[in-house]
């Protein structure tokens, strides 16, 4: 076995075990924490596929940002004192053959497939990303930052108190 | 010798995963982050097609695009948990059977 076929088990094997533990744990930080370790393992395999932009991109706003905007939400929507954060699970049983369905389907779907191998040395791909975003996709990126400052000003609108309620 | 299909198959079992989580959990906290696992395999694919089909950068700009839309997702979706949380003293998505806010 070749050394990046080690490193994408270990980080394969990573991911895809916290993920299960994010779903199943019934305790909701043992699932915040485990969402830690698969954002980390998923940068990981950015890295094994030359993204290295993307894999800093990932640690910073995943890890940085949205998991402790998530561990926010744990906190603030229990009681401090209810010290069991239970979460309890609905139609287990259908919901299992479905997950299991769309693997079946999507891995069968993605091995039968003659897909296309470019063999290519990893370069440096900061560069040619911000060339991208300021040439070829400028009106996306800029309805990007739009749509960023509409999340935030519709989310400091939908918490805050209102007064004549 | 990795290959595409090792990527597709792994993303696959992230998604799998995810739509599990959103079917199941009656959390409404857990439920978004079975939404964050669905993002991550969705941008797992889009990174593999650009290293092993396009050749070009084009997947990873969408993907970046990809974590932008989840980080103004998840500050809304927790917004609307939390008021609804005000209101109903309760996280779980099954007791909000309301319709007026």
């Amino acid at each position: 076995m070749s050394g990046e076929a080690v490193v994408f088990w270990i980080f394969a094997t990573l991911s895809v075990a916290s993920a299960a533990v994010v779903v199943l744990a019934r305790t909701l930080i043992y699932s915040a924490f485990a969402l830690l370790v698969t954002f980390f393992g998923v940068a990981g395999l950015y890295v094994l596929l030359g993204a290295d932009f993307l894999a800093a991109t990932q640690i910073l706003i995943y890890v940085g940002g949205i998991l402790v905007l998530l561990l926010f939400g744990v906190m603030l929507t229990h009681r401090i004192y209810d010290l069991d954060l239970k979460s309890g699970t609905i139609q287990l049983g259908s919901g299992l053959i479905v997950a299991a369905g769309l693997f079946v389907i999507l891995s069968a779907l993605a091995l039968k497939a003659a897909w296309p191998t470019l063999a290519r040395a990893p370069a440096p791909t900061t560069a040619g990303i911000g060339r991208l975003f300021l040439s070829d996709y400028l009106l996306p990126f800029e309805a990007a930052s739009v749509l960023l400052l509409v999340a935030l000003m519709g989310a400091a609108m939908i918490v805050r108190r209102r007064r004549d309620a | 010798m990795i290959g595409l299909s090792h990527y597709l198959v792994l993303s696959a079992a992230l998604f799998a995963l995810g739509v599990l989580g959103l079917l199941t959990r009656k959390n409404a906290v857990q439920v978004l982050m079975s939404i964050e696992l669905m993002l991550n395999a969705a941008n797992v694919n889009l990174v593999a097609f650009s290293r092993y089909a396009a050749g070009n950068l084009g997947g990873q700009v969408f993907a970046v695009f990809v974590i932008v839309v989840a980080a103004s997702e998840v500050a809304v979706a927790l917004a609307i948990v939390l008021t609804l949380y005000r209101l109903r003293r309760t996280p779980n998505l099954d007791d909000a059977d309301i319709l007026k806010g």
